[in-house]
């Protein structure tokens, strides 16, 4: 009769962290930036499937690693928020119960199942001025193994993010144009080790959360627009 | 004891084995049944749970459709509310108007404001406006046994078809069936009278401003023969609500153009009456 090998936990664990990870470098960085008007989610992404997506009035989402297990992430985010603002209020959906949903969701999938999902992902909500306890942005990271982290300004997730995040970090400014905080964008994700220094605009996925709008305040700019707003 | 620990904690939403589909409606079924009203197996009829709103119509005009409701909704012989809200925006381009058991109705334009931005977010692309029509089909079809009972919802679907570049409007019956309307209806207690009101004047090649116009006499008449039709209510300043879907989007008119409208329409009708 053959035994089952020992693992400690602490192996395991650290198996574990190192598989996810090395599966969310092998992807390219997304940055999510605050600037004056909004909130700024900008990512390389030629493709049609894409890693920004809206989950409700004031919330977005992103993910790199897996495409498949963030989308799902993506899609499990939106029920849990169409089906909230359903049986409460639309003023009731946040983003900080969604990102603890996310956070133990992920966190469960982590300790239980013998793959860990591939992913990082942020949960990005802007403030509602009307709602005194909620009328800052609010910006979260959840990682691979379900650890979270709130944030102010500007989150780097996903890649071999060390010079993106570097470049966000050093040259990040409050109140930023959508102009600035843009090109800060793509001037830092052409700095990735494995990206391109000539990074055309139709290869960014580019989303906002937009304070000036009216109900819902998710928007996806068309090429076009980004690359009328990077020449300006 | 040993049971306790074993048993998985059951979350509602989980990585795995939750709902995969875009619909927001199947989602319920699924993860939150007891959101959805059950009157299955109940014996009662319930004529009276619910109040009834009145009268809405819909109309084409060129560039567009139009939605209009009266702000009236009745309990039996008495005035439930004088200014109830029947036109609902359910997108960006469509717009859905109620006439029948007011709480259903609410809730199902609710439903479907949700269903319709629910697939939109998750398919990332809107329905299409035939998609959107049948939609409603679904859940006025869910509704039946409601109906059976008395809680009948027949509501007026329209909205603009951005692959035909037209307007276009349903009428619906509490089976489900939908039927597509070619110029203009109207459902609820006075819509005999409004779309009598309608067929006189109705033209295919109305603008803006005329098809305000015809709408407000519609339902000006509409409220002249049935009671339970709000019609205007100028010691309170009570005006019918109207909607526009052009291509650009959905778009409330003002009170002021409403008002004016009714004015005219007034106007008319005391010169006819003077001759």
């Amino acid at each position: 009769m053959s035994m089952p090998f020992y693992v400690s936990p602490e192996q395991m664990t650290q198996d574990k962290a190192e598989f996810a990870r090395k599966g969310i470098a092998r992807g390219r960085s997304l940055i999510t930036l605050e600037y004056d008007e909004g909130i700024l989610l900008v990512a390389e992404n030629p493709l049609n499937l894409s890693k920004i997506g809206e989950i409700y009035d004031r919330i977005g989402f992103a993910g790199v690693g897996k495409y498949s297990e963030f989308d799902r992430l993506r899609q499990l985010g939106i029920q849990y928020a169409d089906i909230q603002g359903f049986r409460f209020s639309r003023e009731d959906v946040r983003a900080k119960a969604l990102a603890n949903l996310y956070s133990q969701m992920i966190g469960d999938e982590f300790n239980r199942a013998i793959k860990p999902l591939e992913v990082e992902i942020v949960v990005a909500e802007i403030g509602d001025p009307e709602s005194p306890a909620h009328s800052a942005n609010a910006l979260y990271n959840v990682n691979f193994d379900g650890s979270i982290l709130e944030l102010e300004g500007f989150s780097v997730i996903g890649g071999a993010n060390d010079n993106v995040k570097r470049h966000v970090e050093v040259n990040y400014q409050e109140n930023m144009t959508l102009e600035t905080a843009l090109e800060l964008g793509h001037d830092a994700l052409q700095r990735a080790e494995n990206g391109t220094s000539d990074l055309p605009p139709e290869s960014l996925e580019v989303c906002l959360l937009d304070r000036s709008r009216t109900g819902r305040k998710f928007i996806r700019l068309t090429s076009p627009d980004v690359k009328e707003i990077l020449t300006k | 004891m040993a049971t306790r620990f074993r048993r998985r904690t059951k979350l509602r939403f989980r990585f795995n084995g939750g709902y995969l589909g875009s619909s927001f409606n199947e989602l319920l079924n699924d993860q939150c049944p007891e959101l959805r009203p059950d009157f299955k197996g109940s014996e009662l009829s319930a004529p009276f749970l619910s109040s009834e709103g009145t009268t809405v119509l819909a109309l084409r005009y060129e560039g567009g459709v139009l939605v209009a409701g009266d702000r009236l909704a009745t309990i039996g012989h008495q005035v439930a509310s004088r200014e109830i809200d029947k036109v609902y925006a359910t997108d960006l381009h469509s717009v859905m108007a109620i006439a029948g058991a007011a709480g259903p109705a609410i809730e199902m334009a609710r439903l479907l404001r949700i269903q319709l931005e629910h697939y939109e977010k998750i398919e990332g692309a809107p329905l299409e406006l035939e998609g959107k029509a049948n939609t409603l089909a679904q859940l006025i079809k869910q509704n039946l046994p409601m109906a059976m009972q008395g809680l009948v919802v027949v509501p007026v679907f329209a909205g603009f078809d951005l692959r035909r570049s037209i307007g276009r409007l349903w009428r619906y019956e509490p089976t489900g069936g939908r039927y597509e309307e070619r110029d203009f209806d109207s459902v609820g207690s006075g819509s005999i009278f409004a779309r009598e009101s309608l067929k006189k004047s109705y033209r295919r090649d109305l603008n803006r401003s005329l098809a305000i116009n015809l709408a407000i006499e519609a339902l000006t008449d509409a409220a002249d023969e049935d009671r339970a039709t709000g019609g205007v209510d100028l010691v309170r300043g009570i005006f019918p609500l109207i909607k526009l879907c052009e291509q650009q989007g959905t778009e409330d008119v003002e009170e002021e153009e409403i008002r004016e409208a009714y004015d005219r329409v007034v106007a008319s009708q005391r010169l006819r009456l003077s001759r």
